[in-house]
C-alpha cells in the first residue's frame, strides 16, 4: 500500500447549504484557476443530498442515503483545454485540482477550433421554481410510509411489490471567467413499482415530481396491482406487425431514444441523425418541445454550462424544426446555445432533458377503442439502438401487454420483442392521449401522453 | 483511517446494529477522448468518501459521505441505523448472514507500467496515432478514440474485526471508425466499441496494437457501406470473442446473479429464468461443451480482487459445468437461502453505493481440440459475427437480440464477403444448447466491460469475461425490416 493511498481529513472544507454559498465556492475555485495560469476557466459545483428506499417481495431490502459535493473545472490555457473533477473541496484538494489542471492543459495540444468558453446569455423569462421542501425534507420514515402504502395495495390484490422511492435535493452553481454566474436549488423524486402476481401477471406504475409529497403512492400501488392481475395467465401471440397503443411508460422510451439519436445538434453535425429542418417525419399529431420552464416537468433554470434554458420546438406537428445546442455545437453554427449542455467533458453532446410532448384529445378508452386488432403495451425493457441514423431500436415489452380486438381488451399476451424504427413510429401515430404523465427517462424528465400507432414490428417472443 | 472506520463501526454497534461494515474508497480516473484526430477532452477525476452499512432488527441501512471526518463518521453511522430502523417497518424476512472468517490483508492489481506515471504526451501521441490510422481510408466520416485509466484505493472494516486494504487498477483504450452514405451509417471498432479494458497497467494499451487494427477498422467501415444487407434466415453462426463475451455477459452473467433470482432487481434490471429450483434439478443450460465460471482470481480480469465488498475472499465459482446449471454469483445474505456460502460477488460502485451481487470475471472455458480457424474450416455454410454493435435481452434473460458491426460469410470452410447490419436472436438456453464447437486456449482472451449497469441508484461495475470463440447451429439472423 502506498503511504499516501488513504483519504485525509478535510477540516477546512466549506459547507454549501444555499445557492449563494455554492456560488461563492465556485467563484473561489475560479479565482484559484485564474491565479494558477488559466486564461479561461469554468467551475461547475454540485452539492447533493439524495436517498432511495428500495423494496422487493413486498419488503424494504435496500435503503440508502448520500451526501456529496463535487467541483468540475474546465481549465483553459490559450486553446488547450483540460477538465478535472474532484470532491475534495478543502484547501489542499483545491490546490491539487488547479495544479493538476494546469499541468494537463499545458500538455494538451492546442485546439484550433476552440471557440472559447460561452459568454453569458440573458434568460428568456422568469425561472420556474425547481425545488420543493417536501422533497428536501423527505425522511427515511416518509419514504418507508409511502412504500408501505404501495405494499398495502399489493397485499390487497395478493401480489408482490418491487420498486423504489427516490428523493433528492441538489444545489448547482456555475461561475466562469466570461462572466457567467448561475446558481439554483433543485429537487426531484420518483416512485416506481412493479407488481407481480403468482399467476404470471405483472403491472407497472411510476410517477416523478419536483415535490415528493405530490406523489400518490397508494394510487400507484393500486394501478400496478390492477395491471398485474389483469395480465395473469398470458398467452402466446405470434410476432408480426400489429397496431399498438403505447402507454406513457412506453412513450418515454421513444422520447429518450429520439433525443439521443435525433434531436441533438451534435448528432446532426456528425450526420448521424434522421433530423432535417423542415422535413416531415411524424404525424401532425406529434409535437415535442424541450421546455425546462414547464412546471409539469422537473424545471431547471440553466444548463451545466450556466446558460439559461431556452424553449426549443424539436418536432412541430410532425415537422423537424430545431435542435438542442450546447456551447460547442452552437459555436460551430455561429448561433447561441439553447442551454442544453451537459457537464464537461461531454461526448454525448447536448441533450433535451425536459421534453414535453403535446397532449391529444383521446381518452385512454378511446385510444384502445380505435384498435381493430392490436396490442396495448405498458412499457418497454432494455431497448438499444440497432441503427442510429434510421433510428431502428430493439427491445422487449414487459409488465402488461394485452391483445385488443374490436376496441376491447381480450387478454394478456406473453412479452414480445420488437425491432422498429422510432422515426417510422412517429409517422404512424394516429391518436394521442389527452392525459400525460411526468416520468424520469434516460436523463432528465419527460411529460408524455399515451399514443395509438397503426403499426409496430414485433420480431420475437419470450416465455413470460 | 482506522480512527474513522472504528468511529463508524462503534457508533453503529452502540446504536443497535448487530452487524456493520464501512468502506473508505478513494478513486482516481483519467480519460482522454480524441475525435477526428483532435483531442476533444482530457479529464481527470478524484473522489473519496466512505459508506456505512448496518444491520438492525434484520434490516439494512446505508449512509455515505464525502467528508472524511470523525464527526461525519458518527453522523453517517447514526443515519444508517435510523434508515435501517425505517426499513425494519417493512421487512418480512429478517436478513441473516452466512459465516465467514474475518478478512485481513492487502491486495494490489499487478501492474507493469503504472498508467498514472506514463506522461500525458505519450498517451496523447498513442491515441492520436490510432485515430489517424482509422481515418486513413477515404470515406471514413468520423473517428473516435478513447483512453481511460482508473485506480481505486479501498479500505474495508467490519464489526467482526475484518480489515482489508486493496489497490485496484484498470486501463482501457479503443478506436472506432464511422462511414456514412445517405441514410446509412456503418461503424467498425477495435478492440470493442467503447474500448477494451483490463486490470493491468499501460502495458495492456501497448499490447493492443491499436494503430494496425485501427487501419483495418477504417477499411471495413467503408467497405460495409457497399456490402449487402445480412440476409434473414436460420443458419450456423460463429461468434468471435469480441461478440461472444457480450453473449456470456447478458445471457449467463446476469441470470446467474442470485439477487435477480430472488427478485430484488425485479423493478429495474429484471429477474432471472435460472430460478433456484433449476439449480436443484440440474437444468441443462447448454451443450456439454459449455463450462462457465465466475473467477475473481483470473489474471487481468476487470473483476479480479482480493476480497469482495463484504470481506469474502476472491474465488472461482462454477456457474455452468458441462452444460449443467451449477451455481450462482452470490452474497453473504443470499447464499444461505440456497444452502451455500457466499461466492464473494458483492461489489459496490465507489464509496456512495451499497454493495450488490455483481459479476466478477464470468468466463467461458476453452475446449481443447479446435482453434477458431479450425472451426471456420469445419463450417460449410454460415456467418462469422464480430464486434458488438447493440444488445438487448428480456427481463428474465431469455429472449436476446444482438447486432454486430460485421458479418463475414462462411462458405465451404472459408471466410468470404462482408454483410452489413447483421443481427441474431434467440432464447438463451436454446442457443447455448446448440453450441457444437468452442475454440481452444490458444484463442482464449480476457475481455470485459467497464460499464455494466445495475441497481438503484444506478451503479456501474467493471466485469471481466474470458472467451475464445464458439459455433452455434440453427440461429435466426437478419431480424427486422431494413
Amino acid at each position: 500500500m502506498s503511504p499516501d493511498a488513504g483519504a485525509a481529513a478535510r477540516p477546512d472544507e466549506p459547507v454549501v447549504d444555499s445557492p449563494e454559498a455554492a456560488l461563492a465556492v465556485a467563484e473561489e475555485v475560479l479565482e484559484r484557476a485564474l491565479r494558477g495560469g488559466a486564461t479561461e476557466a469554468e467551475v461547475l459545483l454540485t452539492a447533493e443530498d439524495s436517498a432511495l428506499t428500495r423494496f422487493a417481495n413486498s419488503e424494504i431490502h435496500q435503503n440508502v442515503a448520500e451526501r456529496s459535493m463535487g467541483v468540475n473545472l474546465r481549465f483553459v490555457v490559450g486553446s488547450r483545454v483540460a477538465v478535472i473533477a474532484t470532491d475534495r473541496i478543502d484547501g489542499t484538494g483545491l490546490r491539487n485540482l488547479v495544479g493538476r489542471a494546469a499541468t494537463i492543459a499545458r500538455s494538451c495540444e492546442a485546439r484550433p477550433d476552440w471557440p472559447g468558453l460561452p459568454a453569458p446569455q440573458a434568460a428568456t423569462g422568469p425561472a420556474t421554481p425547481a425545488w420543493a421542501s417536501g422533497t428536501a425534507d423527505a425522511s427515511p420514515e416518509f419514504r418507508a410510509a409511502a412504500v408501505r402504502e404501495v405494499i398495502a395495495e399489493a397485499d390487497a390484490a395478493d401480489v408482490l411489490a418491487f420498486g423504489s422511492f427516490a428523493t433528492g435535493s441538489e444545489i448547482v452553481a456555475v461561475a466562469s471567467s466570461t462572466g457567467i454566474r448561475a446558481s439554483e436549488r433543485r429537487s426531484a423524486s420518483q416512485l416506481l413499482t412493479v407488481h407481480s402476481s403468482p399467476d404470471g401477471g405483472n403491472g407497472y406504475a411510476e410517477a416523478a415530481a419536483m415535490d415528493a409529497t405530490a406523489i400518490d403512492a397508494r394510487g400507484l400501488g393500486r394501478e400496478a396491482a390492477a395491471k398485474a392481475r389483469a395480465s395473469d395467465h398470458p398467452v402466446d401471440l405470434p410476432p408480426g406487425d400489429y397496431p399498438v397503443v403505447l402507454e406513457e411508460y412506453a412513450v418515454v422510451d421513444l422520447n429518450d431514444m429520439l433525443g439521443y439519436v435525433g434531436f441533438s445538434a451534435l448528432a446532426v453535425q456528425e450526420d448521424r441523425s434522421f433530423f432535417e429542418a423542415g422535413k416531415r417525419v411524424g404525424s401532425e399529431l406529434v409535437t415535442i418541445v424541450d421546455d425546462a420552464a414547464d412546471p409539469a416537468g422537473l424545471p431547471t433554470a440553466f444548463d451545466y454550462e450556466g446558460i439559461p434554458k431556452q424553449r426549443v420546438t424539436m418536432l412541430d406537428a410532425g415537422v423537424c424544426r430545431d435542435l438542442v445546442y450546447d456551447a460547442a455545437t452552437a459555436a460551430r453554427e455561429d448561433r447561441p446555445s439553447t442551454g442544453h449542455g451537459l457537464p464537461a467533458p461531454n461526448p454525448w453532446g447536448p441533450f433535451p432533458l425536459n421534453a414535453i410532448w403535446s397532449p391529444g384529445t383521446a381518452s385512454r378508452d378511446e385510444l384502445i377503442g380505435g384498435l381493430d386488432r392490436g396490442l396495448l403495451v405498458t412499457r418497454f425493457h432494455y431497448t438499444n439502438v440497432v441503427h442510429p441514423k434510421l433510428a431502428i431500436v430493439t427491445g422487449m415489452t414487459r409488465d402488461g401487454t394485452f391483445l385488443v380486438e374490436d376496441g376491447r381488451l381480450v387478454g394478456p399476451v406473453r412479452n414480445l420483442r420488437f425491432t422498429q424504427s422510432y422515426v417510422d413510429a412517429l409517422a404512424a401515430v394516429r391518436a394521442v392521449g389527452r392525459d400525460r404523465r411526468t416520468l424520469r427517462g434516460l436523463l432528465g424528465a419527460a411529460v408524455v401522453p399515451a399514443m395509438r400507432l397503426d403499426g409496430w414490428t414485433f420480431t420475437g417472443a419470450t416465455e413470460h | 483511517m482506522r480512527d474513522l472506520t472504528d468511529r463508524a463501526l462503534d457508533t453503529a454497534t452502540q446504536q443497535g446494529a448487530s452487524y456493520a461494515d464501512v468502506r473508505v474508497v478513494r478513486r482516481r480516473d483519467e480519460s482522454i477522448a480524441v475525435k477526428n484526430g483532435r483531442v476533444e477532452g482530457v479529464a481527470m477525476g478524484e473522489t473519496e468518501g466512505f459508506g456505512v452499512r448496518v444491520l438492525v432488527d434484520g434490516a439494512w441501512g446505508f449512509a455515505s459521505s464525502d467528508r472524511l471526518e470523525l464527526g461525519e463518521a458518527e453522523r453517517a453511522a447514526a443515519l444508517a441505523v435510523r434508515i435501517a430502523r425505517a426499513s425494519a417497518t417493512a421487512v418480512r424476512r429478517p436478513v441473516e448472514l452466512d459465516d465467514r472468517p474475518p478478512a485481513h490483508g492487502t491486495y494490489e492489481t499487478p501492474v507493469e507500467v503504472d498508467p498514472f506515471k506514463v506522461s500525458l504526451e505519450e498517451k496523447l501521441s498513442d491515441l492520436i496515432a490510432a485515430d489517424e490510422a482509422a481515418r486513413r481510408t477515404p470515406g471514413v466520416a468520423f473517428t473516435e478514440s478513447i483512453y481511460a485509466a482508473q485506480r481505486e484505493w479501498k479500505t474495508f472494516a467490519a464489526s467482526d474485526g475484518s480489515f482489508t486494504e486493496q489497490v485496484l487498477t484498470s486501463v482501457g483504450s479503443g478506436v472506432e471508425a464511422n462511414a456514412i452514405e445517405g441514410d446509412d451509417l456503418q461503424r467498425r471498432s477495435y478492440p470493442d466499441a467503447g474500448g477494451g479494458f483490463r486490470a493491468a497497467g499501460y502495458e495492456y494499451v501497448r499490447e493492443l496494437g491499436m494503430v494496425e487494427h485501427a487501419a483495418q477498422a477504417g477499411e471495413e467501415a467503408v467497405a460495409l457501406l457497399s456490402a449487402p444487407q445480412c440476409p434473414p434466415g436460420v443458419t450456423t453462426v460463429i461468434l468471435d470473442p469480441s461478440q461472444l463475451y457480450m453473449q456470456v455477459h447478458e445471457s449467463c452473467g446476469h441470470p446467474t446473479e442470485l439477487d435477480r433470482a430472488f427478485g430484488t432487481e425485479a423493478s429495474y434490471a429484471g429477474t432471472s429464468f435460472l430460478t433456484p429450483d433449476k439449480l436443484a434439478s440440474g437444468f441443462r443450460y447448454g451443450s456439454d461443451l459449455i463450462t462457465i465460471v465466475a473467477d475473481a482470481t483470473a489474471a487481468g480480469g476487470l473483476g479480479t480482487f482480493g476480497w469482495d465488498d463484504e470481506g469474502v475472499a476472491a474465488q472461482a465459482v462454477p456457474l455452468i459445468k458441462d452444460g449443467i446449471f451449477s451455481g450462482y454469483l452470490s452474497s453473504r445474505e443470499m447464499a444461505p437461502r440456497i444452502g451455500r456460502s457466499s461466492g464473494g460477488a458483492m461489489r459496490a460502485d465507489g464509496w456512495n453505493r451499497i454493495p450488490l451481487i455483481r459479476m466478477t470475471n464470468v468466463s467461458l472455458l476453452p475446449v481443447p481440440g479446435m482453434t477458431i480457424d479450425d472451426i471456420v474450416a469445419d463450417t460449410d455454410d454460415g456467418l462469422y459475427l464480430a464486434y458488438n454493435r447493440s444488445w438487448s435481452i428480456d427481463d428474465r434473460r431469455l429472449n436476446f437480440q444482438f447486432a454486430t458491426e460485421v458479418a463475414y460469410e462462411i462458405r465451404n470452410g472459408r471466410k468470404g464477403r462482408l454483410f452489413k447490419n447483421p443481427t441474431y436472436t434467440g432464447i438463451t438456453y436454446e442457443l447455448w444448447r446448440s453450441c457444437d464447437a468452442v475454440a481452444d486456449a490458444s484463442d482464449w482472451v480476457m475481455l470485459g466491460t467497464p460499464n455494466c449497469g445495475k441497481g438503484e441508484p444506478s451503479q456501474t461495475a467493471r466485469v471481466g469475461h474470458g472467451v475464445s470463440a464458439a459455433r452455434f447451429r440453427n440461429v435466426q439472423v437478419g431480424v427486422g425490416k431494413w
